[in-house]
């Protein structure tokens, strides 16, 4: 085969393959769509649920997840990005820091359910969190950390040594170089894989399963050790725990769409960060 | 001797891993002097340049043997402060780094670090800085633009600035004027011999003309070793090897 022959070949493999994957995508968001924006009132929105859930709307599910998300992101963004910096500045290139960089990849492929068993354990039981907002946003830090650490560590390592050793030939101390020469130019990066992480975390079931997601609460949560409801549980309750699935198909279909919403947002926001720092380092 | 030279060195040795880069230097550097270090490339000499201010340290890997004496103290004791030789030995690197600040906050930068915030004191020394530089009357409308868009000449001499602005005792310049035209390289030039009043300079090139015009030491550097030091004067009339000469003269193979 001649050469160019075979280069359009593989090109072309490409671009099937990419066709494909998009199609599908859209399929799933379209079929979705078009399924729940039915359900989307004001209403579905700012009420609770009524009559055994075949009514009302999921306002406690929203203000649940976002309530935890927040805890999610107090908890995973500092202790994530902090220990970036320190594994890509600080730690001794030695044997001991591969294999803790190694476990951290590792984790982030541990399956969600394994987070939520830890969860329970750790913070419900022997931390005595009971099963609460904390205990479940806890939870989902944990999950998140391994994404949030790699991605800001990626994102320092993207800014060039010569940065560093700039600042450090002009008698900056470390921390100085790294505040003001480095930090600036990685935390675009840091935000962007942070958020992605959150995103994914937003959507989980299973790490919020045992440790705080209620089946039905008629209130909100009104503090930190309470429990609460969540879009995805929620959905996951809907579909597979009610017993009048037909009535309630187009809810779920609602709230997935709500949910979706929620992540493409943040995906938003990650793409919104980006590109505005681009911009501005010009 | 010892005690009229601003650094000296002692058997030093430096590794990169187990590949060793510069052999058994012995140098001593005078205040108020411009020593040159000429060599072919990959003879050692950035490296050697990094050993005076211990940027070296910054690579991962690398291990050095001997001593460096900086007035009469060894800069690598464990009591020294790294910060402090660094603040006192300015470094122009080989490749411009300018960073992504504006210019002004560039040529700022070492001076807002070491604690300096009265904006007019500021002002006044970043113009100083950048006029010493040959590079002001280009830059004086667009001080708060961007560094990255200047070109590669107004780069290396805005780092130059950056360096000088800090005042350092010593200035290790590692080919500080290969991106530039003859003009600005004149004033670079000029600047040198300025300066040698108030510092010691080490430059770095590969230009023979320019270490004969403003240099008064030139030390010849090959395969991590120095070969010979001398004045100026004598290096470039009347060298006393062969493989000095070789070199000057461009018969190098
Ligand atoms: N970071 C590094 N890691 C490993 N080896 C290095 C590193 N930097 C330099 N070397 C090696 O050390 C030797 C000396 O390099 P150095 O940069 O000091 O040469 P130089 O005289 O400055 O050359 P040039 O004139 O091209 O700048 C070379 O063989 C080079 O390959
Ligand atoms: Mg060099």
């Amino acid at each position: 085969m001649k050469k160019d022959t075979v280069e359009t070949l593989g090109f072309n493999l490409f671009r099937l393959g990419s066709v494909l994957v998009v199609l599908i995508l859209g399929f799933i968001l379209f079929d979705i769509f078009y399924k729940g924006i039915g359900a989307i009132s004001w209403e579905f929105l700012t009420a609770e649920p009524r009559m055994g859930m075949t009514e009302g709307g999921i306002f406690p599910a929203i203000v649940g997840t976002v309530y935890v998300t927040v805890i999610t992101v107090l908890f995973a963004v500092p202790l994530g990005m902090f220990a970036a910096i320190y594994l890509n500045e600080y730690a001794p290139h030695g044997p001991l820091t591969r294999v803790i960089r190694l476990s951290i990849r590792n984790l982030s492929g541990v399956p969600s359910i394994v987070y939520g068993l830890f969860g329970v354990a750790i913070f419900v039981r022997t931390l005595h969190l009971g099963a609460s907002v904390l205990s479940a946003g806890l939870t989902l830090g944990l999950l998140t950390l391994p994404w949030t650490i790699t991605a800001s560590e990626e994102a320092l390592k993207t800014v060039p040594k010569s940065y560093r050793d700039g600042a450090l030939a002009l008698g900056a101390t470390k921390w100085q170089a790294i505040r003001t020469n480095v930090l600036p130019y990685a935390v675009p990066g840091m935000l962007t894989g942070t958020i992605l992480g959150l995103a994914r975390a937003a959507g989980e079931t299973a790490p919020i399963l045992f440790t705080g997601a209620a089946f039905f609460l008629p209130f909100l949560p009104d503090s930190p050790f309470s429990q609460f409801m969540a879009l995805p549980y929620h959905l996951y309750v809907l579909v597979t725990q009610h017993h009048d699935v037909g009535k309630v198909m187009p809810l779920a279909y609602g709230t997935a769409l709500v949910l979706i919403a929620l992540v493409v947002g943040l995906n938003l926001v990650a793409v919104i960060i980006r590109y505005h720092f681009r911009k501005k380092r010009g | 001797m010892a005690e009229e030279a601003k650094i000296w060195t002692e058997g030093l040795n430096f590794f990169y891993g187990a590949s060793q880069a510069l052999h058994d230097i012995n140098i001593k550097i005078s205040p108020h002097n411009v020593t040159a270090f000429i060599g072919p490339s990959g003879c050692g000499k950035s490296t050697f340049l990094r050993c005076l201010n211990r940027m070296n340290e910054t690579i991962v890997g690398t291990r050095i043997e001997g001593k460096v004496f900086i007035d009469g103290h060894d800069i690598y004791d464990r009591s020294v402060d790294v910060v402090d030789i660094r603040r006192r030995v300015g470094m122009v690197f080989q490749k411009s780094n300018p960073f992504p600040k504006s210019i002004f906050d560039n040529v700022a930068y070492g001076l807002r670090i070491g604690g300096l915030k009265d904006k007019d004191k500021l002002a006044e020394i970043v113009e100083k800085a950048l006029i010493d530089a040959a590079i002001w009357d280009e830059v004086k409308d667009r001080l708060q633009e961007s560094a990255m868009g200047l070109s590669g000449g107004q780069q290396q001499r805005l780092c130059i600035a950056r360096a000088l602005a800090v005042e350092p005792e010593v200035l290790l310049m590692d080919e500080p004027a290969s991106a530039l035209d003859p003009i600005a390289t004149q004033r670079i030039e000029e600047l040198i011999h300025q300066l040698k009043e108030k510092y010691t300079i080490v430059i770095v090139t590969h230009n023979m003309q320019q270490a004969a015009r403003v240099s008064d030491i030139t030390a010849f550097f090959y395969l991590g070793r120095i070969i010979e030091v001398d004045d100026t004067e004598t290096i470039f009339t009347r060298p006393k090897l062969k493989q000095t000469e070789d070199y000057i003269t461009g018969r190098f193979g």
